[in-house]
């Protein structure tokens, strides 16, 4: 056994395993503008958005005040190479409004964007139900936006990952892993997976924003994203951005953990898409952890690789290994999903997420069927196929080139997150999660990991947690000193763990004091 | 980046007879294309109508 390891003893007939508990999360920039009269920059629109959200909740709730974030512990330019990478750290991030809400999310302004950081989820489908709610944040954002605008103008946002003009932001993934694996071993297998994984995370795009390709060269595309890459590894995320990222801000005791910072895919508006994508990647990098992944499949040129696949209808066109050989994505995925089920019959589902994680093989499994016989037996399922099929449609209808104008419009508006106006919303998508709790989820905490503590915290006591951030929570109680409150351990603080201790303190003072003689 | 693009071009090109105009054994069947009619109609009514203005003013700064 590994010292340091925060399991329990394994199951009889079960190997011991490396692989942490896999603790997710989802950030996702959404695209913004103002639409009618009046004149606005991004940066302003947005600060605008979340103010005007904010300032809602404390019309809704009297007791409830905004929560900053604190920056202390941030150090987005620490390179999980160490420090001989070649990248230049990333240029330091001008942080605007800033806000901690009671179900854990972080939701703040990120250059000139919104953006929302889902709390840290204990399995896949609680990351779709968290992107959920962020959705519903955003679309009440819109709302509350209006009443500061001027008549017949409002903020629209749009859950997609480019402008049609070149310009990308990104929906960024996390992944809880164990400090000990060596971060070379992640890239090859977490690069195969990211290539390969396109044809079910993409959001679908018309034409190409790749330099010197037009519509005509490539009509539609898998993602959305694909176009933006030009690295294999790197620390950028703005600037010739990398297939794996090496940003190593833990945000948990760096002893014992890194977190994957997984930039590559597109937001997803099918929860399908978003649950497979989360999924997927935990039994991925659960299993580089364990040594469970024999088969590597190093690409000849990964950026390439990306973009093929992502241009590549047909889906069967084989990648050019390293070695010479060929390989289709659809055969990495069915090696990565033969090799999770084995991996799984040793292990257990513990570490990716109990239930959830055998409904990821399930569904995995599903889609890899339905995508040989017919991808578009998908479109109830996957963002691309959705999106593809109502372009399709419009396109016969109306006889139109895959360049106009019409239909761009519509490609835009399918990530649209007005509900009146989404065509994702219409798409007869699959749903994974009720509305009940997803409007839920907007202000309680996941309970199974420390963004219990930190939701029933700013609950019970916004008035006296003067910072917040993802490993600590710091308190005035009118004392000398403020009280930082460590959180260095995600699966910590749970409602099984301080439930009882929360609802036993009337004040945090109260709870200070017992945490103090814990 | 332009050029190394360039360089690349080759490639690209190669491949665009390649890219299929539509996914592989695409269904055509009576029951599909009545669902996306009805869609197509529901659409319509929801459709921006300044379509290139619509696209037009969507102009984003890079992010993350």
């Amino acid at each position: 056994m590994r010292s340091g390891s925060l399991d329990p003893a394994p199951l009889p007939g079960r190997v011991p395993r490396v692989a942490q508990h896999k603790v997710l999360g989802i950030e996702t920039e959404y695209g913004i503008v103002q639409r009618g009269p009046g004149e606005s920059n991004p940066v302003t629109a947005s600060s605008l958005l979340i103010n005007a959200y904010l300032s809602d909740l404390e019309r809704r709730d009297a007791a409830s005040s905004t929560v900053g974030w604190d920056f202390e512990d941030e150090m987005p330019g620490n390179d999980a190479r160490g420090t001989t990478g070649p990248s230049q750290a990333p240029e330091v991030e001008t942080h605007l409004v800033n806000a901690v809400l009671t179900n854990g999310a972080r939701y703040y302004v990120d250059h000139a964007h919104p953006e929302l950081s889902t709390p840290e989820c204990a399995d896949p489908l609680s990351v779709v139900l968290y992107d959920r709610a962020a959705e519903l944040i955003l679309q009440r954002s819109m709302a509350a936006a209006t009443r500061f605008l001027p008549e017949g103008s409002e903020l629209v946002v749009y859950k997609n990952n480019s402008d049609g003009k070149g310009n990308s932001y990104g929906c960024h993934e996390n992944y809880l892993m164990a400090r000990s694996v060596p971060f070379g071993r992640i890239v090859t297998h977490a690069t195969a997976h990211f290539v390969s994984r396109q044809i079910f995370t993409g959001s679908g795009k018309i034409g190409s924003e790749a330099p010197g390709l037009s519509v005509r060269d490539v009509p539609f595309q898998l993602t959305q994203r694909a176009d933006f890459f030009e690295a294999e590894v790197g620390l950028e995320t703005t600037l010739k951005r990398p297939i794996v990222n090496t940003r190593d801000e833990p945000h948990a005791d760096a002893q014992k953990y890194r977190r994957l910072h997984v930039i590559s895919a597109d937001a997803n508006c099918s929860e399908t898409a978003t649950f497979l994508k989360v999924g997927t990647t935990a039994f991925v990098l659960a299993m580089v952890e364990d040594e469970a992944l024999p088969r590597t499949f190093a690409f000849r040129s990964p950026v390439e690789a990306m973009r093929q696949v992502s241009y590549d209808l047909s889906l069967g066109k084989p990648i050019e290994l390293a070695d010479g050989s060929t390989v289709t994505a659809l055969e990495i995925q069915w090696e990565h999903l033969d090799r999770a089920r084995k991996w799984a019959d040793a292990h257990g589902f513990d570490a990716v997420g109990g239930s959830a994680g055998e409904q990821v093989l399930q569904t995995w499994e599903q889609v890899l069927t339905d995508m040989e016989a017919d991808p578009m037996r998908l479109a109830d399922r996957l963002d691309w196929v959705a999106k593809y099929r109502i372009l399709s449609g419009y396109r016969e209808r109306h006889d139109l080139d895959w360049g106009d104008q019409r239909l761009a419009a519509l490609a835009l508006q399918y990530h649209d997150l007005r509900p009146e106006r989404s065509l994702a919303r219409r798409a007869g998508l699959v749903r994974l999660t009720d509305d009940a709790d997803v409007e839920r989820a907007t202000t309680e905490p996941p309970e199974d990991t420390r963004a219990y503590f930190r939701g029933r915290c700013l609950q019970q006591w916004a008035e006296s947690v003067v910072a917040a951030n993802w490993d600590s929570l710091v308190f005035d109680v009118g004392g000398d000193a403020l009280r930082r409150v460590p959180m260095m351990e995600p699966l910590r603080g749970t409602r099984s763990h301080v439930g009882t201790l929360l609802d036993e303190c009337t004040t945090p003072a109260d709870l200070l004091s017992r945490l103090g003689g814990a | 980046m332009a050029e190394r693009e360039q360089k690349r071009k080759p490639a690209p090109a190669r491949s665009t007879e390649e890219v299929a105009e539509a996914p592989a054994g695409t269904d055509t069947g009576e029951k599909l294309k009545a669902d996306i009619d009805d869609l197509l109609d529901e659409i319509d009514e929801v459709l921006e109508s300044n379509a290139e203005d619509f696209v037009r003013s969507y102009v984003q700064k890079g992010g993350e």
